[in-house]
């Protein structure tokens, strides 16, 4: 019942919400993403962070270090938060936090069939998946010749299968088919993940479905914008649509005619939340549309701790964690190819 | 003795001490089941956000300490309840006066308990906040403490009505 959640949240979910809130309090500042913008070099960046608490990630790594170690090890310190919180959950939380991580699994199912039909070798596409999306049988993977047998072979064992009843077909699995499956297993997960927050009730169906219609209609706005041009059609563009959200249903019906940018723009600014976001933005222009859209998750993310007794703090600050990684990569790449002064170009500060 | 068969006639054929019982055990009982209450909303979080922030866990026992208070207060007035009890001779047991002394310690009993039980759930959770705020931010913490102060001044009520009202559970003279 929403309200009196305070009753009896504690009894399962106290002490976890206790340790991810003071996980939350070491995500980094201003005042450190000040100090990182101003290195010269990547052992600059390694001496500032381990004063943070990526530091005994980070103070193992030999001297010339590379971006994608930096990254690396922060993705393990998130991944260890994460495990830790997860094996201390009970039902329904344990559930939840694995909710989270089914979208890796899905960027890494695509990865390794994407890398598979370029022809790259299984290994090095394993070690570029993101630790979070693992599952066992992954390697099969690069096996598969068409989705059924992708379906048969290894997804069936996984959380992913219920996900697939809406993409199977048996044709090759080709650039285009899947893109569309990435986005269709994606539909499927938001759609699923909406309606087990729903089941939840209180507080955590009232916050997780703020933050899950803005996912879904942040990423119909990128599927609209992504396919201009493309071969796909537009009905084939309406079904990527997720079927919640602010957008639904009728964004949807304008968005799924849209052959421009700017007649993305006019649909999206009739709806306020958007409307700010696309104020941003100049006619024309769509490289700082990622950045716009990130700023303003991270403004909700961080509302959602604002109320306690709910699951949606974990949820928000994986997310917080993951787009401070991208903050930190954004800012080891420049300082690496001694672009500092795009910096700011990318990095969305959390607090 | 009544013998028509309403029920306020059944309600008032029920013996005064199984009322008193019944007041005494809610008293204790309702008490101490709103101080637990209020100590494991608090103390989870305690615990969880002591991890991160080990200088708030001295000062936030206090909260636990607000908690443990009402299952005292319930402990007094029980007892002071059960010194009110006195056996009457069995013609007078269903007198009026007798029956009065029975229904104001049920009364009491009722007022103590339940008014402890919420006032311990309230300081537990504001106590869970205060813990987790002051891990944030240390300034917070005397602040939220004027509040869970407020908070515990609710059991403080239930306990002075329910004395005032034991007061007056008079039996009648042998």
């Amino acid at each position: 019942m929403y309200g009196f959640e305070a009753l009896t949240f504690n009894i399962h979910g106290g002490f976890l919400e206790a340790i991810v809130r003071g996980h939350r309090s070491g995500l980094l500042s201003t005042a450190d993403y000040n100090n990182l913008c101003q290195c010269e070099t990547l052992d600059d960046i390694k001496m500032h962070l381990s004063a943070t608490e990526y530091g005994p990630y980070l103070q193992n790594e030999p001297s010339p270090l590379h971006t994608t170690t930096i990254v690396e090890k922060c993705t393990l310190k998130l991944v260890d938060d994460y495990k830790n919180m997860l094996c201390q959950a009970t039902e329904p939380l344990s559930t939840f936090l694995e909710y989270i991580t089914y979208g890796h699994m899905i960027d890494n199912v695509v990865l390794i069939v994407t890398g598979t039909l370029h022809e790259r070798d299984v290994q090095e596409l394993l070690e570029k998946c993101h630790p979070l999306g693992m599952f066992d049988s992954i390697a099969t993977l690069a096996v598969a010749q068409n989705m059924r047998e992708l379906y048969r072979l290894v997804l069936v064992d996984t959380p992913l299968a219920p996900y697939f009843s809406e993409c199977i077909t048996s044709e090759d699995l080709d650039d285009m088919n899947i893109e569309i499956m990435r986005n269709t297993l994606y539909k499927a997960y938001l759609e699923d993940f909406y309606r087990f927050c729903q089941k939840l009730g209180g507080a955590t169906a009232e916050i997780m479905s703020d933050l899950l219609a803005f996912e879904a209609d942040r990423r119909a706005v990128n599927i609209t914008i992504n396919s201009i041009g493309t071969e796909l059609t537009r009905d084939d563009r309406r079904k990527l649509y997720s079927n919640f959200g602010l957008l639904y249903p009728y964004g949807h019906e304008e968005l799924a005619v849209c052959e421009d940018i700017d007649q993305v723009r006019a649909v999206m600014e009739k709806y306020p939340p958007y409307q700010s976001i696309f104020a941003k933005l100049s006619y024309g222009e769509s490289q700082m549309l990622d950045k716009a859209f990130y700023e303003e998750e991270v403004k909700r993310l961080c509302l959602a701790f604002e109320q306690q007794f709910h699951y949606a703090v974990f949820f928000a600050y994986m997310r917080l964690r993951e787009q401070e990684i991208r903050n930190l990569m954004w800012i080891s790449e420049c300082v690496a190819q001694n672009q500092k002064s795009r910096v700011h170009d990318s990095v969305v500060f959390i607090f | 003795m009544a013998y028509s068969s309403s029920w306020s006639r059944a309600l008032v054929a029920i013996s005064p001490y199984t009322f008193s019982a019944i007041g005494i055990a809610v008293a204790i009982g309702v008490s101490v089941l709103g101080a637990a209450w209020g100590i494991y909303i608090t103390g989870s979080s305690l615990i969880g956000a002591a991890i991160k922030a080990p200088r708030i866990t001295s000062k936030n026992l206090i909260s636990v300490i607000f908690c443990e208070a009402v299952a005292i207060y319930g402990v007094i007035v029980a007892i002071i309840l059960q010194t009110k009890l006195e056996s009457v001779p069995t013609k007078s047991i269903y007198e009026p006066e007798s029956l009065r002394a029975g229904y104001a310690i049920f009364a009491s009993g009722l007022i103590v308990g339940f008014a402890n039980l919420v006032c311990g759930l309230c300081v537990g959770i504001i106590g869970s906040s205060c813990a987790l705020s002051d891990a944030q931010n240390s300034s917070l913490f005397v602040k939220i403490l004027v509040i869970e102060i407020f908070g515990s001044a609710l059991g403080l009520f239930g306990v002075i009505v329910g004395i005032i009202m034991s007061a007056q559970a008079t039996w009648p003279a042998k």
